[in-house]
C-alpha cells in the first residue's frame, strides 16, 4: 500500500505583526490613561446605580469625611486665579513659587493661614494622615465658602480669556460642583455643604458616588 | 519576517555546515502579555471615571412645596422620616392627620421600594393628568448617616419618582423618631 505523506508544515504562525499590533494598542492606552491623584482624605462614597458620568473639566469637588472638608479645583489655570483672589480677600501674599506650587496641587484641607505651611511641604508629604484638617466651613468662620465663590468666578474668568481668544468650541457654563461624601458621614455635615451652596444659589450639583450591582 | 537567515554563507569552501537551528524568537508570550495589559488599561481607564448622580435643591428663595401655599393633595405626598442606623418611617399625607399612620420599613427593593411602587399605582389611578404623580418628601435627621440619604435618591431614580425633595425634619417628627428607638 502507498503511503499517503503527510506534508509536515510548521505549525508555528509569524507572531511579529500580532505583537506590533498589540503593542501599538499597548502605547496608545496608557498614553490616555489618566494618572490618579492621591486624595488628601480618602473617602469610601456610597453606591447608587445611577451611573452619570462626572465632568470631566470646569469642575471642582468637595470630598467630605470625619468632619472635614477638602476642596479641589480642577485646572490649573483656575486654580491659580481662585488664589489670586483668596490671597486678595485673606490679605495672604504669595509668591510665584507658592502658585505654581498651588496650581499642581490637587485637592487640599487647610485653612488659609496654614496654606502656606502646605506649599512649602514636600508634595509626597502633604498628604500624610493627620496633617491636612479641613478647610473651616462654621458660619463664624467659612472658608468653604469663598473657595467656592472664588473658584466660580476663577472660572467664569478663564473662560471669558478662552471665549476672547478666539477659541470656538468654549461654551460659558458655571463651575459644576461635586460633593464626594464618606459613607459614614452624618447628614449634618452634608447638609452644612449643601447649604453653603444653596446660599450661593447654586442649586445644582453632583453627588458622586460608587457603582451598585443591578440585585439592589 | 522575524527569523534571521542563516543559510550556508559559502565559507572557507568546506562544508562546514552550520547547523539549522531556527533563531526566530517565539513571540507568543511577549504578545500575551501585552494583550493582559491592553486588557487591563483599556477596563481601568473606562471604569475609573467617578459614577455621580445629579441633585436639584429647591431654590431657597421660594416657597416650598409642601408649605401648602400650592394646592397638594394628601393622598399624592408621600414623606420618609431617615432615622439612625438605616432605619427609616413612612406615613402618607401630612404629620398631624396621616392618612397612613407613619410606619416602619427598611431601605432596598423589598422594603421602602414595594411601598413607593404601590403608592405610584394607586397616584396612577386616582389622578389621570399628566405631571400628578407621586411626591416623595425626604427627611433626613441628624443622625443619619449620608449613605442612607443616597440610597433613598436611588430609590427615587429606580422608581422614576418625577417629584421629590429633601426637607428639614420637624420637631415632631424627631419625637417620633425618638420614640421608636430610631434616633
Amino acid at each position: 500500500m502507498a503511503k499517503v505523506k503527510v506534508s509536515r508544515k510548521s505549525t508555528r504562525i509569524d507572531m511579529t505583526a500580532m505583537c506590533d499590533v498589540s503593542f501599538l494598542l499597548l502605547t496608545f492606552f496608557i498614553l490616555t490613561a489618566t494618572a490618579k491623584m492621591p486624595d488628601p482624605h480618602p473617602v469610601d462614597a456610597p453606591a447608587s446605580t445611577v451611573q452619570t458620568k462626572l465632568p470631566e473639566d470646569n469642575l471642582a469637588t468637595i470630598t467630605v469625611g470625619d468632619n472635614e472638608v477638602f476642596f479641589n479645583v480642577l485646572g490649573r489655570e483656575v486654580r491659580r486665579k481662585t488664589l489670586e483672589r483668596i490671597s486678595e480677600k485673606y490679605n495672604v501674599p504669595f509668591t510665584e513659587e507658592e502658585y505654581t506650587s498651588f496650581s499642581l496641587m490637587e485637592g487640599f484641607g487647610v485653612p488659609v493661614n496654614q496654606l502656606k505651611g502646605l506649599l512649602a511641604m514636600e508634595p509626597a508629604k502633604r498628604n500624610e494622615p493627620g496633617y491636612q484638617k479641613g478647610i473651616p466651613f462654621d458660619t463664624i468662620n467659612d472658608q468653604l465658602s469663598d473657595w467656592i465663590k472664588f473658584s466660580r468666578e476663577a472660572s467664569r474668568e478663564f473662560l471669558n480669556e478662552e471665549i476672547n481668544s478666539g477659541k470656538k468650541d468654549v461654551k460659558y457654563v458655571d463651575l459644576d460642583i461635586a460633593i464626594k461624601g464618606d459613607a459614614d458621614e452624618d447628614y449634618t455635615t452634608i447638609k452644612r455643604v449643601i447649604d453653603i451652596l444653596q446660599d450661593q444659589k447654586k442649586n445644582r450639583f453632583f453627588l458622586v458616588t460608587g457603582l451598585r450591582d443591578e440585585d439592589f | 519576517m522575524a527569523e534571521l537567515n542563516t543559510g550556508g554563507d559559502g565559507g572557507k569552501g568546506g562544508k562546514v555546515r552550520s547547523k539549522k537551528s531556527n533563531p526566530g524568537v517565539d513571540l507568543t508570550a511577549m504578545v500575551d502579555l501585552a494583550f493582559l495589559l491592553i486588557t487591563f488599561f483599556m477596563l481601568t481607564t473606562s471604569l475609573s471615571k467617578p459614577q455621580s448622580m445629579n441633585l436639584a435643591m429647591p431654590d431657597k428663595n421660594k416657597e416650598d412645596i409642601d408649605d401648602g401655599t400650592t394646592e397638594v393633595q394628601d393622598d399624592r405626598t408621600i414623606t420618609i422620616l431617615m432615622g439612625k442606623d438605616n432605619t427609616l418611617l413612612w406615613y402618607l399625607g401630612k404629620f398631624d392627620e396621616p392618612l397612613v399612620a407613619p410606619t416602619e420599613t427598611q431601605y432596598g427593593k423589598d422594603g421602602i421600594r414595594q411601598i413607593l411602587l404601590q403608592r405610584i399605582a394607586a397616584v396612577k389611578k386616582l389622578y389621570t393628568k399628566e405631571g400628578e404623580g407621586l411626591i416623595v418628601i425626604i427627611k433626613p435627621s441628624d443622625k443619619t448617616h449620608y449613605k442612607n440619604l443616597i440610597d433613598i435618591l436611588d430609590e427615587m431614580a429606580i422608581t422614576n419618582v418625577q417629584l421629590y425633595a429633601i426637607g428639614d425634619i420637624s420637631k415632631p417628627e424627631v419625637e417620633l423618631l425618638e420614640e421608636k428607638g430610631m434616633y
